[in-house]
């Protein structure tokens, strides 16, 4: 198998090697590529839709019906994860901690009732105790964390940024308190059910505006329309309508991917993870 | 040999992306593991996006967000020039192919686990002997 893939790889790398003689030099200007319809989005999008970041113009507006099935399909990889590894079946064994002089108590028949009140903590088998200096950094830094995620949804329209990047980075601040604690202190604050109807609610959010548009008589996803519904002037619509879709956006792919973490980590058992 | 010298120094961008995509390629034929398969598949995906990003790149060009612009009507006054901006239009392709990538890596992900929940293995030789002992019984 290795000589067949390595014969293969060079062969491949050879022909694509010499398939790039034909491709324009780097940073080319005259190139294929920049200069029919890139010419056009960099010429008019300010005038037609008066959003200063190109890439946000041409994602949420031009082509946001692309965008929104993205969207979809982030939103489908949620679910599949949790359709392939969500486990409900309780566990046999079943672990508690005394809280106060950490010691362990095992229970093997899962029939017993346990009154478990503030002193006794539910726990996993492989449970280890996670490391003061790491919990404290990572609860001083989150919340900037977070804060740094919505600027970078709101400001999508004016510097890099937009729903996905934003989504990405908030999740990744839940995720960091589900390594830097552990799953459970996550699935207690940001639990499942939030989460999924967060996923939904962000798709809901993008088409919504789009089903909006049409109800007002334009095209689906023509946020012009919106106008008579939102306070500002009719010149800045379009730009508010983005806005939107990326906060939708942002939710989405926020939740998804925290949807994704927590499965995996946990073989679909939320309960103690990595 | 100088020739082939200028050839690549001009196009260096696509060679570099072309190593690293065969590096991915090589890894997704020839691994035996199917979590380092996932790896090649990321690799491979990686230089995908670099190729695009690098397409859209102009000399002399800054980034595609309009200079000025924050002010609402004040920028109409400057004409905008398409030479000065790079081409937005891969990072746009690329900046959803990347959330894409992850959320499917992740499908990919949880499928290796079900397996491993299953075979109590990953590596393919021993997965395609595990089936057929099923299969056989």
């Amino acid at each position: 198998m290795k000589f067949i893939g390595t014969v293969i790889v060079c062969l491949t790398g050879g022909l694509l090697l010499y398939g790039t003689m034909d491709l324009p030099d780097w940073g080319d200007p005259g190139s294929p590529a920049s200069t029919h319809l890139s010419d056009y989005y960099i010429e008019h999008i300010m005038e037609q839709t008066q959003v200063p970041n190109l890439v946000t113009a041409v994602l949420a507006d031009y082509r946001g019906y692309d965008t929104m099935f993205e969207t979809a399909v982030v939103f489908c990889a949620g679910l599949a994860c949790f359709l392939l590894l969500r486990d409900f079946r309780p566990k046999k064994d079943r672990y508690f901690r005394h809280v106060p002089t950490g010691v362990m108590l095992h229970f093997k028949n899962p029939d017993t009732r346990m009154i478990a009140d503030n002193e006794f903590e539910h726990m996993d088998k492989d449970w280890v105790p996670s490391d003061m200096i790491i919990k404290t950094v990572c609860r001083i830094l989150i919340p900037f964390i977070q804060i740094y995620a919505l600027y970078v949804v709101a400001h999508g329209d004016f510097s890099p940024g937009g729903g996905f990047q934003g989504g990405v980075i908030f999740g990744s601040s839940l995720i960091l308190m589900a390594i830097s604690y552990n799953l459970k202190t996550l699935v207690k604050r940001v639990t499942e059910k939030f989460l999924s109807i967060f996923a939904a609610l962000g798709v809901l959010i993008y088409v919504g505006l789009g089903v909006g548009a049409m109800v007002m008589g334009g095209h689906f996803l023509d946020y012009g329309m919106l106008a008579p519904l939102l306070p500002s002037d009719p010149g800045h619509i379009r730009a508010l309508g983005m806005l939107g879709v990326e906060i939708g956006v942002g939710i989405a792919v926020m939740a998804v991917m925290v949807i994704i973490y927590v499965n995996i980590v946990s073989e679909g058992r939320h309960d103690e993870g990595l | 040999m100088s020739d082939i010298l200028s050839l690549i120094v001009a196009k260096y961008n696509f060679w570099l992306y072309i190593i690293l995509m065969m590096i991915g390629l090589y890894a997704m034929i020839a691994k035996n593991n199917l979590m380092k398969k996932l790896v090649g598949m990321n690799i491979f995906q990686t230089a995908i996006i670099l190729f695009y990003v690098s397409i859209g790149y102009k000399h002399g060009a800054t980034l595609p967000i309009i200079q000025g612009g924050h002010g609402g009507h004040s920028a109409h006054d400057a004409v905008i020039r398409a030479a000065d901006y790079i081409n937005p239009l891969p990072h746009v392709l690329m900046l959803t192919a990347i959330v894409v990538s992850v959320a499917t890596f992740g499908v990919a992900m949880a499928l290796c686990v079900r397996i491993y929940q299953r075979y109590q293995t990953l590596e393919e030789d021993e997965l395609r002997m595990r089936v057929s002992e099923k299969n056989n019984l």
